[in-house]
């Protein structure tokens, strides 16, 4: 089921296959590991096997004597400290006198060959004291004997703490006629992305240093490069190639990568450093692990009146995006209802264990979870369907959250009445026999951030190139970075779209910061809205200089003419054009290739108050899913037979896209409801393979039945929103409703996992409250 | 008389003779050695199922298997599977449904999906789901994957 926006276009709105798809299908895709560089040294990294310890001496002499060895790294060198916000900068590219948890980087080795290099990895002698372990939050609210930080509030773990309060809370709460609270816990998960992070860098006796790396952000990486190296941007340069997926894992700026760069720097040679599985997984920067407590009031007809939101976050050894998460944690749950009193307290506490950092639906996801259980429960006690009391209190169109966020387009109604109806909800809620259940669970999510992270230099988020010649081939340049989800396709399609031109004609160059205009790449669900808008800028420049051309071929105005496929023709007789190459030649007669740029800059936005920034995005997607579960109430086991994702990304400009964008969503959604954890025992992990840490099989995978309802957004690239996150987020409480639906058990700690389902079955059973008759 | 160190075997189709120390696997060999990179490493573990190769015609975990145990036996990568200047069926299904999106797994997916479509030219959903299992996808929640394999599946075969 789809709506039918008014204007169609050629390519946007279809299912546009993606660009690379060819190649990706053969094995010709070019990921960093696949690169070879002569005389490519192989990099090692000595890790911590300490959670937390003062390194008081690190003997690499024996190491250094290793014929084949070409050089060895220790903190020392390179001790200027950064990370992906400038105001939380607490990561060195090497431990620096302390180790913060299992799998910090100590030392480092460049060598000859990957034998000689873990050799010289076992000849390091580290002489270190251990620290105080710090593995649960909890331990680190209140000054601690050890900070892991010297930037931790007052003596304490703590690295961000948030608090705010809109409106009166407490008196909305003394009018309530219903309140809920739900006190949610959520174990860490990580993105399992199938590409482990490498890195190749080669320091060139030109004075200059190329850098390849699997980076979302590629901008964010050349900036970090610079300052911790202590090299002016202009002689490095940030290579993107292909991108084995992202989810947020490889947004940050990471150690080594300045570690990789550093030891070609020391050697003049290329080096490679290429993770291992189980280097990903201490790398983590997954989502937190979270315990968050929401209370909801509303009145007699289920109008909510207010939130009341504490968040505690595990942010593991560094801050990476954790002050954004904090502030996430509570106003992201904003939306999609109007919410007129608001209080959060959120705080992220630093721990010894692999760091947290920004995951799909970053900030989103957990607390999400809680609001849309929440509801559930007031739902039942107002004897309100879960529907009609969402519907009641759904945010309008163009207006504004108590916390000043600017909603534009929400087509979120639409999603509830499409869900509703193609679920056959009203026949199957609390009807299905016991074990047997459907849930509701809805979301909002950012349409990329409004706020960059970076205000200086002040420049556009996101600027395209576009170059043509006389062969009619159209060069694409930007900085947006393609991860899998497809935006080089978009990228090529806006440019076609606009141009009239075939696909083929459109070439999106390979990210390469010395070539390709900053974009700040991919996170934030933000590259189709912003490098979308740029793109389409680009083009209707050069759109404009080929009408002209056009114009004075065919002896007409510009205005009567139109953009065709591969053609330029008057409006009203349309045999009467120039093909698209004809247009071409007569532009270039003077000025040669023509080259366009185009920018985008969201307007200003948010309000005065300290934080107001975080979350304000230029538009917001709107989900709501209804998921069904059949549980077996013998060994609570249950199985997720079907989804239906109502989403509401304004536009789809690629249909194939955003379905895959959605599917791959609700699969990561469910692994973390389902099932995902990352298990520590204290601060070490203990399940760092894909063996141990299970995602979703084919198996389980739902039957998914998808209904883009959106209309299009006022200020989207043709009407279009983001479709890369928000879809994830509904997944989680649609499952935990509907499990509640099937059993009449409420699940908070998450994952929900067969033994917690018997568990409740079992508890519900003892105290003797029947649920369906069973 | 050869090298104890040289190992032969037919690779995509041709006879090879390389050089080959006991303890390599034949994923180091495949991608250090012979420089065929569509075969990728994911895990080293075999949970991942990037590395996916065909051995005598059967998926198998290339970063589990010593390159040694493939003397005098045909061994096809993702290069191997690919038709000279087009893509096979299963290949061009992939493309034109969407089966790929960042990629990295695919040519295990592929790999896998010829084998099964050589055995098995129509094979019902539960053993296009059985028969890629072995492979782990984050990006598409292997739907599009299943439908793609399908539909190669209707089109005639790998």
């Amino acid at each position: 089921m789809t709506s039918a926006p008014s204007t169609s276009y050629r390519l946007l709105g279809g299912r546009i296959p993606y660009v690379e798809g060819p190649l990706k299908v053969t094995g010709r895709a070019e990921y960093t590991d696949d690169i070879r560089r002569p005389g490519m040294l192989v990099g090692r990294l000595l890790r911590s096997p300490w959670p937390h310890a003062r390194l008081r001496s690190i003997d690499v002499s024996a190491a250094r004597a290793l014929p084949g060895v070409c050089a060895v790294l220790t903190g020392e060198k390179y001790p200027t400290p950064f990370g992906v916000l400038p105001i939380t900068h607490d990561e060195t590219a090497i431990a620096v006198d302390k180790a913060r948890y299992i799998g910090d980087i100590i030392a480092a080795v460049a060598a000859t060959d990957e034998r000689t290099a873990e050799r010289a990895i076992s000849l390091i002698r580290v002489d270190a004291e251990p620290l105080p372990e710090y593995s649960d939050p909890r331990m680190g609210v209140t000054p601690v004997s050890e900070p892991i930080h010297a930037r931790g509030l007052l003596g304490s773990n703590i690295q961000k703490e948030v608090v705010q309060h809109f409106g009166n809370v407490d008196a909305a709460f003394a009018q309530a006629v219903h309140t809920a609270r739900v006190r949610g816990t959520f174990a860490g998960v990580t993105h399992a992305f199938t590409e482990p992070m490498a890195t190749i860098a080669e320091a060139t006796p030109d004075g200059r240093l190329t850098v390849w790396s699997a980076t979302q952000v590629p901008h964010y990486l050349h900036r970090a490069l610079s300052e911790v190296l202590g090299w002016p941007m202009h002689r490095i340069r940030v290579i993107k190639p292909e991108v084995g997926g992202g989810f947020g894992g490889k947004s940050d700026p990471l150690p080594h990568e300045i570690v990789c760069a550093a030891l070609s720097i020391e050697t003049g040679r290329p080096v490679k450093i290429l993770f291992d599985r189980e280097d990903v997984f201490y790398t983590n920067h997954g989502r937190h692990p979270t315990q968050n407590d929401v209370r909801i009031a509303v009145d007699a007809e289920g109008k909510i009146l207010a939130y009341d939101i504490e968040a505690l976050l595990d942010g593991g050894a560094w801050s990476s995006f954790g002050t954004v998460t904090t502030y996430y944690n509570g106003v992201l749950a904003m939306g999609p209802y109007r919410v007129p009193n608001f209080r959060y307290r959120g705080r992220r506490v630093y721990t010894t264990k692999p760091p947290s950092g920004a995951m799909r639906a970053h900030g989103g996801t957990n607390i999400r979870y809680s609001v849309e259980v929440a509801l559930d429960m007031l739902a039942e006690e107002a004897q309100l369907d879960p529907f009609d009391l969402r519907s009641r209190n759904a945010l309008p169109p163009n207006s504004k959250t108590v916390n000043e966020f600017r909603i534009t387009s929400t087509s979120f109604l639409r999603c509830l009445a499409a869900a509703r109806e193609r679920s056959g909800w009203d026949e199957k809620f609390r009807r299905l026999p016991y074990g047997h259940g459907v849930g509701l669970g809805c979301g909002f999510y950012i349409s990329g951030s409004n706020s960059p992270i970076h205000f200086s230099p002040k420049m556009p988020q996101s600027t395209v190139h576009l170059k043509v010649d006389m062969d009619g081939g159209i060069a694409v340049h930007s900085m947006q970075a393609d991860i899998g989800q497809g935006s080089n396709t978009l990228l090529a399609a806006i440019v076609a779209e606009v141009l009239g031109v075939d696909l083929d004609r459109v070439h999106v160059q390979r990210v390469d910061s010395d070539v390709s205009p900053v974009d700040l790449g991919s996170y934030s669900s933000r590259v189709t809205f912003m490098m979308g808008n740029a793109a389409r800028a680009a083009a209707e420049q050069l759109r404009s200089r080929l009408v002209a051309a056009a114009a004075t071929l065919l002896d007409r105005n510009p205005e009567v003419l139109e953009v065709a496929h591969e053609r330029i023709q008057e409006r009203d007789h349309r045999e009467h054009g120039v093909t698209f190459l004809e247009a071409l030649h007569r532009a270039m007669e003077s000025s040669g290739a023509l080259m366009a740029t185009g920018s985008y800059q969201s307007l200003p936005m948010g309000g005065t108050f300290k934080g107001a920034r975080a979350g304000t995005a230029p538009a917001y997607s709107f989900a709501a899913y209804v998921a069904e579960v059949i549980v077996d109430v013998e060994t609570g086991e249950y199985r997720v037979p079907k989804v239906w994702a109502a989403f509401d990304c304004g536009r789809p400009l690629n249909r194939l896209a955003v379905e895959g964008q959605i599917e791959g969503s609700i699969h990561m959604g469910l692994g973390q409801v389902m099932g995902e954890s990352m298990n520590y025992r204290g601060a070490r992990l203990f399940n760092p393979s894909l063996l141990e840490y299970k995602i979703p099989m084919p198996q389980q995978m739902p039957e998914v039945e998808i209904l883009l309802v959106g209309e299009d957004d006022p200020e989207g690239p043709f009407g279009a929103k983001e479709a890369g996150e928000g879809p994830l987020i509904a997944t989680l409480p649609a499952v935990g409703n509907a499990l509640y639906d099937a059993i009449g058990v409420r699940f908070t700690d998450l994952p929900i996992t067969p033994d917690k389902v018997l568990k409740g079955i079992d508890q519900r059973r003892r105290e003797g409250r029947a649920w369906k008759g069973a | 008389m050869p090298s104890p160190d040289l190992l032969r075997f037919r690779l995509n189709g041709q006879p090879i003779e390389v050089a080959c120390e006991a303890p390599r696997v034949l994923l180091d060999l495949v991608r250090e050695d012979l420089n065929l990179t569509g075969t990728k490493r994911g895990c080293d573990l075999g949970t991942c199922g990037c590395c996916t190769v065909l051995v005598d015609g059967r998926p198998t975990l290339s970063c589990l298997t010593l390159a040694r145990l493939v003397e005098c036996r045909e061994v096809t990568t993702i290069e191997g599977v690919t038709p000279p200047g087009r893509l096979s069926p299963v290949q061009r299904a992939f493309v034109e449904l969407g089966a790929t999106q960042c990629g990295f797994c695919t040519p295990g997916f592929v790999v896998t999906a010829t084998a099964l479509l050589h055995d098995h030219p129509h094979p019902s959903r539960a053993e296009i789901e059985r028969a890629i299992s072995g492979n782990l996808c984050r990006c598409t929640g292997y739907l599009k994957i299943i439908e793609a394999i399908e539909a190669a599946s209707r089109q005639g075969g790998p």
